[in-house]
């Protein structure tokens, strides 16, 4: 009986710590859909288009330019933040006074024409983009498994985003102006605070945070036009299941769908790419404003 | 009241603007590429219809190289000087089976396509196969791996041309077992070409003395393929093999190398991989892996000669097998065409096969070959190991052979394949 134990802790464990570095992709996304959705109240269907851009721009930098891994972290989110800028100035921010389904559809149509355009010029089966040296070499050694010392890092690195950005949001006075801003813009603005230069640079952060992913994701998986489109509807379903803009909800869901999915993987991998919805029927059901969310 | 007509509206708007949404890729799918003009049904016209993936996962080993290559075949046939119209049309399939049987009748029914050529995807393929028996035009599959196409479902009017599962689990699967894996676990895409490549690679394993230790099947269009491998080395095969496709494989490929499997002494048997696929994995990552290809374009003077005819029309890629069936199949019916006119080769697509299976073939990708009655083009085949990075001498200087599968040796036998045409 206690042999059976360890032989399924020994199978389990493994897929546990897999299953973290998945769950820091979808904390990170959702995290940057939760923010502008709770912020501008704008459901954010590019968000995949822009955490391709992330990865695009890295390997561009690398590859045009010659800048490496660790500038693109930081170089990259701010090329795709402006971009966001630029999006949100000239097109979202005419939506803001209609029907959420607008800002959807007008989102949806620019992840389209985004991949698109990407397809064209650096066709469908993706670029090679190495990691960097100091993350390289051989895998550690944990005792149960060997894990790639770059995967160490994806959930080291996904774990401090979060935590900044949570902490910015709840514990700074722009957190408070921003907050403050979701429930009354006009009182706010009438305080003085110049409310839409802040979601402005909101959506450029939410924005940013989906770049930062993709540069992230960049030495992992084949950097590829649609890259974006096939984590993008996990990622909503995790928001989904979170509760929708809800910070510390959107992290919590993200790590903790990336175990459950890492472990269907093992007892029944034909079901990994569904369980994360059958989750999130359950969970409508139950508590429709999901499971951290306010109803 | 006002106001609730109002949102009804709205919401009726909605829908027309997400349906037509959803049609659109389809129709303009079915007009691509055709004028509005080419109706009359000119006598000494052809029309070709290249039929494949523009857009998704496939693009890179068909789309818009595949209409190049055809267009390279007219070019080179010699056809047009002999007062003989050819027009090619295009469209993208989007990997669905009823949108590609849909264009195909189309094509057929509307705009007098004449052939079909290329169509990826072993599900849009037997689709398609259906239409063009049934309106008994001509249809040469390059992209499809599924060897239903000359076994179960063969068709008087389809030739299958450049590669199929067969081929493919021999030529891999029995090299990998002679030199030493015995002992295979497989991780493969759960649809049915990867459970078709499965089961064919286990049979040469097994009758090569090797064993099956396992499997895992994984949802199309993965990204996350650790957790499939460590489950692959806690079996303790001595060969990984990999029975999936596209940005599958690449993503299963650069994670295995990401979590060392290749360095503890595990082999990784990619069973369909094109060249186009070690292009976008890079040398570092793709190096010492083993494949089975068709045409490679650094063969041999010929290979060479038609890459650098086709290579400018072809954006930056360079020619994959598939590729060159393309142009091999076109190349081939437009002499068939010569031989038997513009006329009768219109009227009767099942015709013009039988008289393409009448002739050896001969051209620059494949070398001298024939098609077999049921409709199997047969060529020599390659197994080709991934230069490591120093080997290479520039880019697409990918690959070195390893063995050379006979003509004859290479293919299922006709007698197994089940195809009501052989007769016995």
């Amino acid at each position: 009986m206690l042999e059976e134990i360890l032989f399924q802790l020994e199978l389990g464990l493994p897929q546990i710590v897999l299953g973290l570095v998945n769950g820091a992709f979808y904390a990170l996304l959702s995290l940057g859909l939760a923010v502008i959705f709770g912020m501008l109240n704008v459901i954010n269907f590019a968000h995949g288009a822009q955490f391709m851009m992330g990865a695009f721009v890295a390997w561009m930098l690398l590859n045009w330019v010659g800048i490496g891994y660790w500038p693109a972290l930081v170089l990259s989110p701010l090329i795709v933040g402006a971009f966001g800028v630029l999006i949100e100035k000239t097109m979202i921010s005419r939506l803001y006074k209609l029907d959420h389904l607008y800002g959807l559809l007008l989102t949806f149509g620019l992840a389209l024409i985004i991949e698109g355009i990407f397809r064209n010029e650096f066709g469908s089966s993706g670029l090679p983009y190495s990691p960097p040296a100091a993350l390289g070499g051989p895998p550690v050694d944990l005792g149960f498994m060997f894990l790639p010392k770059y995967r160490l890092w994806v959930v080291v690195a996904a774990l401090a985003m979060s935590l900044a950005t949570w902490l910015v949001i709840e514990k700074t006075r722009l957190g408070a102006y921003l907050r403050a801003a979701t429930e009354n813009a006009a009182l706010v603005q009438a305080f003085g605070v110049n409310v839409p230069r802040m979601v402005t640079l909101t959506y450029a952060a939410g924005v940013a945070l989906a770049a930062f992913a993709g540069v992230l994701a960049a030495p992992i998986y084949s950097v590829n036009p649609q890259m974006g489109s096939s984590l993008i509807i996990v990622v909503f379903a995790v928001v989904v299941i979170g509760g929708m803009g809800s910070i510390l909800g959107s992290v919590l869901t993200g790590f903790g769908l990336g175990l459950v999915e890492g472990l269907t993987k093992v007892f029944y991998p034909e079901a990994s790419s569904t369980v994360i919805f059958v989750i999130m029927a359950i969970v409508l059901l139950a508590r429709p404003a999901g499971l951290f969310g306010r109803a | 009241m006002g106001e609730n007509r109002e949102m009804a509206q709205d919401r009726r708007s909605l829908l027309k603007t997400a349906a037509a949404a959803a049609i659109a890729p389809a129709l303009g799918a079915g007009l691509a590429g055709l004028p509005g003009r080419a109706r009359a049904q000119a006598a000494n016209t052809l029309r070709i219809g290249v039929l494949n993936d523009q857009s998704g996962v496939y693009r890179e080993i068909s789309g818009p190289g595949s209409v190049a290559c055809v267009r390279q075949a007219i070019q080179d046939s010699g056809i047009t000087q002999r007062g003989v119209n050819v027009e090619v049309v295009f469209a993208d399939h989007q990997n669905k089976a009823d949108v590609g049987s849909t264009v195909a009748r189309q094509w057929i029914d509307r705009d007098g396509v004449d052939v079909i050529v290329d169509v990826p995807n072993s599900a849009v393929a037997l689709a398609v196969n259906a239409v063009v028996r049934e309106k008994n035009k001509a249809y040469f599959n390059s992209t499809g791996a599924t060897t239903d196409l000359t076994g179960a479902q063969c068709s008087p009017n389809t030739v299958h041309w450049t590669y199929d599962t067969y081929m493919l689990a021999k030529s891999t699967g029995g090299a990998m077992v002679k030199t030493g894996g015995d002992s295979w676990f497989f991780i493969t895409a759960d649809y049915a070409f990867g459970h078709a490549l499965e089961r064919d690679t286990s049979k040469f394993v097994q009758a090569a003395g090797g064993k099956v230790l396992g499997n895992v099947r994984h949802p199309l269009q993965s990204t996350d393929f650790s957790s499939y491998l460590l489950q692959a080395q806690q079996s303790r095969a001595k060969v990984i093999g990999l029975a999936n496709a596209g940005t599958d494989t690449i993503n299963s490929v650069k994670q295995a190398a990401e979590f060392g499997v290749t360095r503890r002494g595990t082999k990784i048997a990619v069973l369909l991989m094109f060249i186009n696929d070690v292009h976008s994995l890079g040398l570092n990552a793709a190096q010492g892996l083993v494949c089975t290809e068709s045409f490679y374009w650094d063969l041999n003077d010929r290979t060479r000669a038609f890459t650098n005819r086709v290579k400018g029309a072809m954006g930056g890629n360079y020619p994959a097998m598939s590729h060159a069936g393309c142009y091999a199949s076109v190349l081939h019916y437009l002499k068939a065409v010569g031989d038997m006119g513009v006329a009768a080769a219109k009227a009767s697509g099942a015709e013009a096969v039988a008289r393409m299976k009448a002739m050896p073939t001969d051209d620059d990708c494949f070398g001298a070959g024939r098609i077999r009655e049921d409709g199997r083009k047969l060529h020599p085949v390659y197994l080709f190991e991934v230069k490591k990075p120093e080997e290479s001498k520039g880019a697409w200087d990918y690959y070195k052979v390893l063995q050379t599968s006979s003509a004859d040796e290479a293919w299922r036998p006709l007698a197994e394949g089940g195809c009501s045409l052989v007769r016995s």
